[in-house]
């Protein structure tokens, strides 16, 4: 950070600032260390990670790479996104067609053309939509090809119309809410209430062995590696640069001949693509998708987990999203009660104290402790005071 | 394009020609009549009591306000008054609004590059670099303005005659060939003042500029030819010497 931004910025791994580097290299250790204790150690043995914790962990994954893709809206291009809970869970069901699709005839009905559900409905042949995702590349397709185009033509309309700021956080609530209320109708297809549920195999593959959920971990660790450094590469790009300056000044940005619309749109489809492959991995490791995802609830949670973070720093927001979800899977076993209040409790205080949340308050910290050492070796006159304050990045 | 051919008549030396410029808001005039002349690299400052018509020339001239008659021809080519703001900042007609506006979290360097001429789509600048000749370009705006040191720092964090001169920067730096400032020295402190005129001076010959001011102190530092509006047309012009004796002038601006 102390390097002149205009000479850092050459080569794209110099543009991994050091919290990104020591978050990339903490990631891989995991990436490695989950599955080879899981596996390799027998369950005697202390270091053993048992079964169980390996897809909540990968969950945890899952959520951290859906905070990287709303911090990169709403962190670095201003756009608050109440809404991203729906392009995660479009790309879960898009996953979840697919699982229930490898199910063929070990359902209850023992139906190899329908599912479950379609057959309790009385249903007599698959509706349209689910043709294609008995296969797995045309379900991948899927995962990023509808959040994403759900993205554009939302955010085409929205932008160009110049709908900011409340207004547009307010109409990104009523899309999720309006998906849920769709998927909530049996007559919709995709399950109802129940959602998609009961998968046995993906790619043949047992969904509950151990080897498959370790594989599952390692997909997951590897998205939001390669998800963080998209988004990294994005923000420190001249474009990022850009959308940072549509977030400051707006009317300036547009003066200066940007389109902002352009800007906005780019980082909007880009971020739901990353969330709906978010949800796709998420999917297979909870083992159900249902219309609660898209709940105008969750989508907040997410903004909870990034502003609690640290807006506008990618790592923050997986470090947010890390230890939010593992407060909330320790708080609703202990006292399930009390956990939404510490939630609610947990984000107040933030904004109140901690305004640029854990990363940024902790940036500034060492920032500031940095330029008090440099001020104390220099001999002579002080730098300036603080009013400097190095760009949090 | 949008411009149009216009037949030469007028004396083709001048850059900018605003020809018998007249704009009303509700039948009041606030242009009647306006005509004058900025040549290529002059430096014109336009005085004139409130509500002259000052702002509203230059939102002529940029494009933001149509007249209900009269010309205004750009390089004895381009009939300003049929073109819109962006095709008119386009062809090299910059200005600078009152209030001072950079982006406060990047640095001075980093609005700079922002503001440099060049592809403005997504994907051109989700891969841009910097070449040698506009880090070189850069630096030489960033020596003008006086901000070589400050180039790491937040805009943010400048002071109010700094963040006008990042703002003289960011125009300069597209290298405008006339370029408006409105009010430049509008809350800065007498050094500053003092400094923006330097500035000034040492940029005009290279870019024709168009300074609006009430700042007095500030028109006698830049010491160019000075023209006076009054109720919408030209009152008096020559130096300030020479409009300061200027019996109308007195009467309707410096003498009250
Ligand atoms: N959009 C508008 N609608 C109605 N009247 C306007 C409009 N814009 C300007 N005017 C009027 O036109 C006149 C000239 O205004 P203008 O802003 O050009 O003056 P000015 O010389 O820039 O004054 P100042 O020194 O106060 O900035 C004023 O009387 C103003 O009230
Ligand atoms: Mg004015």
């Amino acid at each position: 950070m102390s390097l002149s931004p205009d000479a850092a910025r050459t080569s794209p791994l110099a543009r991994i600032d050091r919290p990104g580097q020591t978050f990339l290299l903490l990631l891989l250790a995991t990436a490695v260390a989950v599955p080879v204790l899981n596996l390799a150690v027998p369950p005697s043995s202390p270091f053993h990670v048992p079964s169980w914790l390996v897809p909540l962990f990968g969950k945890y994954l899952c959520y951290a790479l859906l905070a990287v893709a709303v911090d990169l809206v709403w962190g670095f291009c201003g756009i608050l996104s109440l809404g991203h809970g729906a392009f995660f869970a479009l790309g879960g069901y898009a996953m979840g067609m697919y699982l229930m699709r490898q199910i063929g005839d070990r359902g209850v009905y023992g139906n190899a053309e329908l599912p479950d559900f379609m057959v309790f409905l009385n249903w007599t042949e698959l509706p349209w939509f689910w043709h294609g995702f008995d296969s797995f590349a045309f379900a991948l397709v899927m995962v990023v090809l509808v959040p994403g185009l759900l993205a554009l033509v939302f955010g085409w309309f929205a932008f160009r119309s110049r709908v900011t700021g409340v207004y547009l956080s307010i109409i990104t609530q009523a899309m999720t809410f309006a998906l849920m209320l769709l998927f909530y109708r049996n007559d919709t297809g995709f399950g109802g209430n129940n959602g998609l549920t009961d998968f046995k195999e993906i790619l043949g593959f047992g969904i509950q062995a151990d080897s498959t959920r370790a594989g599952l971990f390692v997909a997951s660790a590897l998205a939001l590696g390669i998800g963080y450094v998209i988004c990294r590469l994005v923000v420190t790009s001249r474009a990022g640069r850009v959308m940072m300056a549509i977030r400051d000044a707006e009317s300036r940005a547009r003066f200066l001949g940007y389109r902002v619309e352009h800007y906005k749109l780019f980082a909007f489809t880009l971020s739901a693509v990353l969330a709906g492959i978010a949800g796709a991995l998420y999917v297979p490791q909870v083992g159900i998708i249902n219309p609660r995802e898209f709940s105008p609830a969750s989508s907040i949670e997410i903004i909870i987990w990034v502003a609690v973070g640290g807006r506008g720093t990618l790592v923050g927001a997986v470090l947010g999203a890390l230890l939010i979800n593992y407060g909330k899977s320790y708080f609703t076993t202990v006292e399930p009660e009390s956990w939404l209040f510490i939630l609610g409790g947990l984000f107040i205080a933030v904004t109140l104290f901690f305004p640029r949340g854990i990363l940024g308050s902790l940036a500034g910290w060492w920032g500031g402790w940095r330029a008090g050492r440099r001020a104390a070796r220099a001999p002579a006159p002080a730098p300036a005071p603080s009013a400097v304050e190095e760009p949090a990045e | 394009m949008i411009a149009a051919a216009v037949t030469r008549r007028e004396p083709s030396s001048a850059l900018l020609y605003v020809d018998d410029v007249t704009v009303s808001f509700d039948g009041f005039r606030a242009l009647n009549g306006l005509s004058f002349y900025v040549d290529p690299g002059e430096m014109r400052a336009v005085i004139g009591p409130n509500g002259a018509g000052k702002t509203t020339m230059m939102d002529v001239i940029t494009g933001k306000t149509r007249p209900d008659s009269g010309r205004v021809l750009f390089r004895d080519r381009y009939d300003l008054t049929a073109m819109d703001e962006a095709a008119i900042a386009s062809i090299g007609i910059g200005r600078k609004f009152q209030k001072p506006t950079v982006f406060p979290q990047h640095s001075v360097f980093e609005n700079l590059e922002l503001a440099l001429a060049g592809r403005r789509g997504v994907w051109p600048t989700l891969f841009a670099r910097l070449d040698g000749r506009q880090r070189r370009r850069i630096d030489e705006v960033l020596d003008t303005i006086g901000l070589g040191a400050e180039r790491t720092r937040p805009a943010g964090t400048l002071s109010h005659g700094q963040k006008q001169w990042l703002e003289i920067g960011m125009l300069l730096i597209q290298d405008p060939e006339l370029l408006f400032l409105d009010e430049p020295v509008a809350g800065m402190t007498d050094a500053e003042t003092a400094q923006t005129a330097d500035l000034l001076r040492g940029i005009a010959g290279r870019h024709s500029i168009v300074v609006v001011e009430h700042d007095m102190e500030f028109v006698r530092a830049l010491d160019v030819r000075v023209t006076v509006l009054h109720e919408g047309s030209v009152l008096a012009e020559g130096s300030l010497a020479h409009v300061q004796q200027d019996p109308r002038v007195i009467e309707v601006y410096l003498g009250r």
